[in-house]
């Protein structure tokens, strides 16, 4: 069977840790342009999965294939130059360096060794630099070394690392956490500007965050697929209101 | 566009420039030949010092087996130069004449094929960066690839640094054993052992040093540098990134082997000998602590702490021989615990302001900078 029309398909998907599976034959697609929600309780396997399809962790049985190549087998580093992005659900960014030069790590060029010691930082990547600093609100920073950045603008800077990559498949992992309601607002803002024109997988709690954007909705209960299709249609699942909506 | 940059790097260029200043017109302006022999000799462990900097401050990777690559350096040089010195008519009176007196005491009658291209100057210069940076690719490629790291690469290095230390003394026929080669004379015919010749040898040693100071500044100014920050902090954010962490680990591990080796060589032309006792996990360990003293995210500071521990080794165990251990054990920890960044800290954060405040301010009067924005993060 090929699935050729997907930009991801993730089938069979098992990953067992000392005998427990976090995720366990899991199956899903993703479409080009598409924003596919994961939702579920704690525990579910949402971060696992997306662990998963970025080579974080190793899949015990089950393919991935990401523009008809098999991600199971590549290292992570191949997997990003495949095209996949990945947020991390507590902000990652390097703290003893500038905002600047954190967008500039991320800029896709010099990754090799030897890439990187002749890497010039040219007019074109002082452009991007400030283009994807603008988008994320950052602009005035830009010489500030991100450890003092607030717990929303290092989320932003993260979100801005990614973009600056310019990924087909972005992951994001609940970007919405822990920022306060004005944050909030102008990350969603933000988050609905940076999904246009590519696919994006988002782990949320946040329902009115989902309802917003979502194409398409998975919910993982334990480790398999509970539920899956649109807002509405998931919404008035039993089986989805008893485990995960319903408190 | 990114001002704490470029005033970071006058700083350092400035920093490099007294420097050099002070190694080669201050030292040997007031220190007489014995004693800049062994200045000369405490240099050659900057170089250490300075590739630890770059692995250890830069990129957080704790090696305690740079002996290990100074040691290298050291036996690539000593091995060129006992050829040397092992003619057939000096070595006539032996059972072999023409190898090294230690092979023959051992009963070999013939030169072991790993020497052999040792007789070549060319060859050896190789040697001396290459064989070391090998080595610690292989390691590197080992450990690295694998994910190990922190304490635990620590400790690997360091159990390395013992063996490579057993098995020099174990092969003494090959090695010289636990004496290591000594009786040293000549580098082409020219004698390395008068007063002249240490002289040449420590500017040779200088100039090398400032400039594999320079090469490493230009490192860790590059995108490369910056990564190896990054990694430090958020490993797994780099990776997902789209960089090979393991092979920039691998990369900045060989750099800082090679450099060592540089030092090594130094080492055995300027003293004369090279021996097991300077492979080992105890000198390992000591060079950790000269880069520790003198701030391990310095590249000049290193060299100030390498200096400043050895004058003191050498002033408190002529006096003191069984305290000096303890001594050098208290400072480390000391300098863990209070001045986290060494010398080089305590210049930043002492010393620097005051320069400032002095020197800078009325500067700033006189000709406004634009851009005032920045000025808060300059201050940090």
């Amino acid at each position: 069977m090929t699935n050729n029309d997907f930009l991801l398909s993730v089938e069979g998907l098992t990953v067992s840790f000392d005998g427990f599976k976090a995720v366990d034959d899991l199956s899903f697609y993703v479409d080009p342009e598409e924003i596919h929600v994961i939702i579920g309780p704690n525990g579910a396997g949402k971060t696992t999965a997306l662990d998963l399809i970025c080579g974080k962790t190793r899949a015990t049985a089950g393919s991935i294939r990401f523009r008809s190549r098999e991600l199971t087998e590549m290292k992570e580093h191949q997997i990003v130059h495949a095209g996949v992005g990945r947020k991390f659900q507590n902000p990652s960014i390097y703290e003893d360096l500038t905002v600047f030069e954190n967008l500039e790590i991320s800029y896709p060029k010099g990754r090799s060794v030897f890439g990187a010691l002749a890497f010039k930082r040219d007019a074109k990547v002082r452009e991007r630099v400030a283009e994807i600093a603008e988008m994320i609100f950052l602009a005035d920073h830009l010489s500030e070394r991100a450890e003092y950045l607030s717990h929303g603008q290092k989320q932003w800077l993260e979100i801005g690392m990614l973009l600056i990559q310019d990924p087909e498949l972005l992951m994001l992992d609940e970007p919405v956490a822990g920022m306060s309601v004005s944050e909030r607002v102008k990350t969603a803002e933000l988050l609905h500007r940076i999904i246009q024109g590519r696919s994006v997988i988002v782990i949320e709690h946040d329902m009115k965050f989902v309802e917003d954007i979502a194409h398409k909705v998975t919910v993982l209960h334990q480790g398999r697929v509970l539920s899956e299709g649109t807002m509405a249609h998931v919404k008035s699942d039993p089986r989805v209101v008893e485990v995960y909506l319903g408190h | 566009m990114t001002p704490p940059f470029h005033a970071a790097r006058k700083t350092e260029l400035f920093g490099f420039l007294v420097l050099a200043a002070f190694v080669l017109l201050v030292l040997p302006g007031v220190v007489d030949p014995f004693r800049l022999n062994l200045v000369g000799k405490y240099l050659t462990y900057a170089f250490v010092a300075v590739g630890l900097v770059l692995c250890w401050g830069s990129a957080g990777i704790l090696s305690l087996g740079q002996g290990i690559f100074f040691g290298l350096g050291g036996y690539c040089m000593a091995m060129f130069l006992k050829l040397e010195a092992s003619t057939p008519e000096a070595t006539k009176i032996q059972s072999t004449p023409g190898i090294p007196d230690f092979m023959d005491w051992n009963q070999l009658t013939a030169l072991p094929a790993f020497w052999e291209p040792f007789h070549s100057l060319a060859f050896t210069i190789v040697a001396i960066v290459a064989v070391p940076a090998a080595l610690a690719f292989v390691i590197g490629f080992a450990m690295f690839t694998r994910r190990v790291g922190g304490v635990y690469f620590a400790i690997i290095t360091q159990a390395i640094a013992a063996i490579l230390t057993i098995l020099i003394i174990g092969q003494q026929g090959y090695t010289g054993g636990v004496n290591g080669i000594t009786d040293l004379r000549t580098l082409l015919g020219w004698d390395i052992r008068t007063d002249s010749a240490k002289t040449i040898l420590y500017f040779v040693n200088a100039f090398l040093l400032l400039g594999v100071i320079a090469l490493s500044i230009a490192v860790r100014s590059s995108k490369l540098g910056r990564i190896l920050v990054a990694l430090r902090d958020k490993e797994d954010r780099v990776r997902f990134s789209g960089y090979d962490v393991a092979a920039f680990k691998i990369f900045v591990f060989c750099f800082a082997a090679a450099i060592s080796g540089i030092g090594g060589a130094m080492f055995t032309l300027q003293v004369g000998f090279m021996s097991p006792s300077f492979v080992g996990i105890v000198p390992s360990i000591e060079m950790v602590i000269f880069c520790a003293v003198g701030g391990r995210n310095s590249l000049i500071g290193a060299v100030y702490g390498t200096l400043l521990v050895n004058w003191g080794k050498t002033t408190f165990s002529e006096s003191f021989p069984e305290l000096w251990l303890f001594a050098m054990g208290g400072l480390f920890i000391a300098v863990v615990m209070a001045f986290p960044n060494g010398l080089a800290g305590i210049y930043k954060s002492y010393v620097q302001p005051l320069f400032a405040r002095i020197v800078v301010r009325p500067a700033h009067r006189r000709r406004p900078v634009g851009g005032g924005k920045t000025t808060p993060a300059i201050a940090e």
